[in-house]
């Protein structure tokens, strides 16, 4: 089951401190959905100033990014630019 | 579809005249301030002269008295917006701040925020009304410097401020607005294990993006609210979004129009001007003009920030780092939101270390709100880790390149924010920038070389694009990104591609909020990979398009057909023998196979691939004078595949320039009272053709999959190296250690005198 | 307060105007004559984004006021190139991709055209003097530089034939 770790965000008051979940889900959707579930609010704050690495690879906003069962998932804040 | 291929590629790669280029090199192109209209009133802003005060009231009545004048608006003309962060499809924004930025409320929070602004039908007549608005201030302490800001007992911005991310929950209002963490491996085991610890402490100060059009706009509000706004910006979608949330008005009112963008570099991924004409605008009746002179775009819009970079490196005496702590105190302006998250997580981002800790602080002061500046936050963090890195080296007596491979970030490196790397190319730009000659030309007396590197993750995003086949064969390319630096042309390069039409055959325009779909704004490296891939689906389906046509002018099956070299064969003997049609073939014809052939693809691009640079800069300091001058430049840059290289290495010298600005001269200089004393060109000095030789870009090419062309974004990384790489070629030069920006002759000059006393004359 | 009556002769034209007092050349080329070619960065004199060629020298246009045009040869940027044939500084910006955004280019290259008609053979480091009043914040001048040494030498071989 996809392995999620949350850094550097003001959002632990939400889980508590807990910083590491699985999560059974295999899309970004799901995993969102679960931990609000989990920690009521934690996906509103997820949409909105997260973005979630996914092995690696960073996607913001991409509900239908899928995970697999293995997948390193990372809730990091949010990029811009300039 | 993929075209990784470099070899088989026929206009990507190449170098073809931009298409806006001609109107740009004649006067034609049309920026913010060129667009007039019928009826048109001239705006001014009115600017507080304080750095803290509460606004107890303002007086329009001589100012309305002045002949001309139509409409003055104060904060009371905006809507009061709460306090929360909305989400509007550009990512959150704290629409209070943002209103509050645009038209002070109860408080000013800067020398330069605008507390009124007047319409009128001369631009002489605005100024002289500005000028008799009066406004009654009671003057607060101020506070500028960002340590001052943290201290007990330092003026409060703003009294609801709480600072996020500390537990327990505080209780009382403080100018930090929030504290970030990273975290990984074990910080204290990691210094336990070291046998080298160096601990620094750095600063920079806020530097302005210094784009040379000043901000401007046309904005017109028919009596039913239907508005058009013509202006400068990075992105027309980001102007009708906040527009529309500043006024509080359906977004379908409003159609925002692209003018040609005289630079941003991220300071115009946010509204200034627009939501005041708008307000002027409505009130008047008329078309409002706005347009800000230097002085207003230095005093009253973002700089990026300065900070404070606290650095703590252990390692063992092989050059092997065991431990990395570092504390960022990154300035947001009045309003919260610096870049030191993107500062945090990229200081440390090229390197595979096991035991890190960083601490950000995010906070406010009495200076303009910051805005995005080319790879926002990254710079200021790597300055200092950087010039850490290169002051380790020296104490160990390792080869800074060498150090830097010994630690290098590779595919599967876990970073200190989090996730594991892939799709590095960042040992490439090392190993590039040591075999290039410039690393090997000798240095003269009073002269140094210094290396330094540098990452920023690049971003994708929402982007849109339509391809339109014309009559005659022909193509229009519609995309949502206002052109910044030559972007029309990668376009049209990669529909030419896709197509297999000559470049020229294709025409590309940026489209206005109602000709295109949504489109995220232009920043972030994004619009090359994100918008090309839309560019680049869009053409794909027209070819797909093409196919069915040419199927159904044959009367064959349309699997029965390929694409190739602009033209539709039969794609084998069983499909018959026909000849080949051309695009403008198929084109004359589409009325008879079902209309018009056009494709629009919108997506929500994903994977733009992490950017790296290694850069060298060798200098020659002046010792008498303390002027330091570069002698050459090298910046070795991972660009994935560059689709029009020429703008690709333009992008790398612009920022390597805009870094050497950021590294000798730039800064925003205060009096006691909190007014900034250098709001022009004269002495806020950015670096001009005689500060600078030949750059050479070196572009690397460690192709993204993930994009069909295999680009990367390019437009950031290339300022975050700088300042730690002249930093440390004065030290290598003169053995002086410059830890606070800018390195101006005079700061360096002392810190010569005090390597090497002067000898008094009377001695 | 009554304008002022000015007769001048802008990109070969001649050319009447009415005017304040106060008003600066820049603002009249803008404003009253829809050149708006001449951009306003700084008006202050710093950026060189209005550079103006008056009688053969540059000059920014927004430390000129517009009466001092009385009488005077004026060249802008919409004068530089002839008739649809552009000025080999103009052409060899585009090849070099010398401009980013565009906005300082017009600057530029009046600044360069007059370089290049007082010196056909300057220098890079006189050439980089001479631009040294022109700001770019997008190019870092590499490619700007690039392109001025190139159009001096295709005009020099202009010259010869």
């Amino acid at each position: 089951m996809p392995h999620v770790v949350m850094t550097g965000v003001a959002a632990r008051r939400l889980t508590g401190g807990v910083t590491e979940f699985d999560v059974e889900a295999n899309t970004v959707r799901r995993m969102i959905a679960e931990l609000d579930r989990r920690y009521p609010g934690l996906g509103a704050q997820i949409d909105e100033s997260m973005a979630v690495a996914i092995d690696g690879e960073i996607f913001q906003d991409a509900y239908l990014a899928p995970l697999k069962p293995d997948s390193e998932v990372v809730l990091i804040p949010k990029i811009g630019g300039g | 579809m993929s075209y990784l291929d470099k070899e088989a590629l026929k206009v990507v790669g190449t170098r073809p005249i931009r298409p806006d280029g001609i109107d740009k090199v004649i006067g034609r192109a049309s920026f913010g301030a060129d667009y007039t209209m019928p009826g048109m009133l001239w705006g001014k802003v009115k600017r507080s002269p304080h750095a803290h005060a509460r606004i107890l009231k303002i007086d329009v009545s001589k100012a309305l008295r002045v002949p001309g004048v139509r409409a003055i608006v104060t904060a009371a003309d905006f809507p009061n917006i709460a306090n929360e962060e909305a989400f509007v499809g550009e990512g959150p924004m704290n629409f209070r701040d943002l209103s509050r930025n645009c038209m002070a409320r109860d408080k000013a929070l800067y020398d330069g925020h605008a507390v009124a602004a007047v319409a009128a039908t001369s631009n002489a007549a605005a100024e002289e009304a500005a000028e008799l608005i009066e406004v009654e201030y009671e003057v607060l302490p101020h506070v500028i410097d960002v340590e001052a800001a943290m201290a007990p007992g330092a003026p409060i911005l703003h009294d609801d401020m709480l600072t996020q991310g500390v537990e327990p929950k505080p209780t009382k209002p403080s100018n930090v607005a929030k504290k970030i963490t990273f975290t990984k491996g074990d910080i204290a085991k990691g210094f336990a294990e070291a046998e080298v610890v160096i601990e620094r402490k750095y600063t920079t100060k806020p530097v302005h993006q210094a784009y040379i059009e000043p901000h401007a706009c046309v904005v017109a509000v028919a009596n039913d609210g239907q508005t058009t706004i013509w202006s400068s910006s990075q992105g027309q979608f980001m102007v009708r979004a906040y527009c529309a949330k500043l006024l509080g008005v359906d977004i379908a009112n409003i159609r925002a129009m692209p003018a040609e963008i005289g630079g941003g570099f991220g300071g115009k991924t946010l509204v200034y001007l627009e939501p005041v004409a708008m307000a002027l605008s409505k009130k008047s009746g008329r078309p409002v003009k706005l347009v800000m002179n230097r002085e207003e775009v230095f005093r009253g819009t973002g700089p990026t920030s300065g900070g404070t970079i606290e650095v703590k490196l252990g390692a063992k005496r092989s050059g092997r780092i065991v431990a990395a702590e570092l504390v960022l105190k990154y300035q947001a302006g009045a309003f919260a939101g610096s870049p030191v998250g993107p500062g945090c997580m990229c200081a440390f981002a090229m390197y595979d270390l096991d035991n890190v800790h960083i601490t950000g602080y995010d906070v406010v002061s009495n200076r303009p709100k910051v805005a995005a500046y080319r790879a926002p936050g990254a710079p200021i963090s790597s300055f200092g880790v950087e010039s850490c890195l290169d002051e380790l080296a020296r104490e160990l007596g390792i080869d800074p390149l060498a150090l830097r491979e010994m630690n290098a970030a590779r595919d599967g490196t876990k970073t200190p924010y989090g996730p594991t790397l892939t799709n590095v190319g960042y040992l490439q730009t090392v190993e590039a920038a040591r075999n290039h000659p410039n690393a090997k030309i000798p240095l003269g007396p009073n002269q140094g070389r210094g290396i330094a590197s540098g990452f920023w993750f690049n971003i994708g995003g929402e982007s849109s694009a339509a391809v339109h086949v014309n009559e005659d064969g022909t193509v229009a390319v519609v995309e949502g990104n206002p052109d910044i630096g030559g972007s029309r042309a990668s376009m049209a390069m990669m529909a030419a591609e896709v197509l297999g039409i000559p470049y020229e055959k294709v025409r590309p325009v940026v489209g206005d909020t109602a000709s295109i779909g949504f489109t995220f704004l232009t920043g972030g490296s994004r619009v090359t990979f994100a918008t090309g891939m839309a560019v680049t689906q869009a053409a794909e389906k027209v070819v797909e398009q093409l196919k069915s046509r040419a199927a159904a002018i044959w009367d064959i099956s349309p699997e029965a057909v390929e694409w190739r070299d602009g033209k539709a064969f039969p794609a084998g003997a069983n499909a018959g023998s026909f000849e080949p049609l051309s695009l403008a073939d198929i084109a004359i014809k589409s009325g008879r196979t079902g209309g018009p052939i056009t494709a629009e693809v919108s997506i929500n691009a994903q994977g733009a691939g992490p950017g790296f640079a290694t850069h060298i800069c060798d200098v020659e300091v002046d010792r008498e004078t303390g002027h330091v001058k570069i002698l050459r430049y090298t910046a070795v840059q991972d660009v994935g595949r560059a689709i029009h290289p020429s703008y690709v290495e333009g992008q790398i010298q612009g920022g390597v320039t805009q870094g050497v600005g950021w590294a000798l001269n730039e800064e925003y200089i205060y009096d006691k009272d909190g007014r900034l004393e250098n709001a022009g060109f004269l002495d806020y000095r950015i670096p001009v053709a005689s500060d600078m030789p030949m750059i050479d870009a070196v572009m690397v090419e460690v192709p993204n999959p993930r994009h069909p062309f295999g680009a990367r974004g390019v437009g950031e990384v290339p300022i975050v190296p700088p300042m730690a790489a002249v930093a440390n070629a004065i030290a290598d030069a003169v053995g002086a250690r410059m830890r606070d920006l800018p390195m101006s002759p005079p700061k360096l000059r002392a810190e010569l005198d005090e390597l090497d006393p002067p000898r008094m004359a009377a001695e | 307060m009554s304008k002022h009556h000015v007769t001048t002769t802008i990109n070969g034209e001649p050319t009447e105007y009415l005017c304040e007092g106060q008003q600066t050349m820049l603002d009249v080329l803008r404003d009253e004559l829809g050149l708006t070619g001449s951009k306003e960065g700084c008006s202050s004199g710093d950026c060189g984004a209005c550079t103006i060629i008056v009688d053969g020298d540059i000059v920014c246009s927004c430390l000129m006021l517009g009466v001092e045009a009385e009488g005077r040869k004026i060249t802008t940027i919409e004068g530089v190139a002839e008739g649809d044939k552009l000025h080999p500084v103009q052409q060899k910006f585009l090849e070099h991709a010398a401009l980013q955004c565009g906005f300082c280019t017009p600057g530029f290259i009046v600044a360069a055209k007059a370089l290049l008609d007082q010196n056909p053979n300057p220098t890079e480091e006189e050439a980089r003097y001479w631009l040294a009043g022109n700001l770019c914040r997008c190019t870092g001048y590499d490619k700007i530089l690039r392109a001025v040494m190139d159009a001096a030498e295709v005009m020099r071989a202009e010259a010869r034939r």
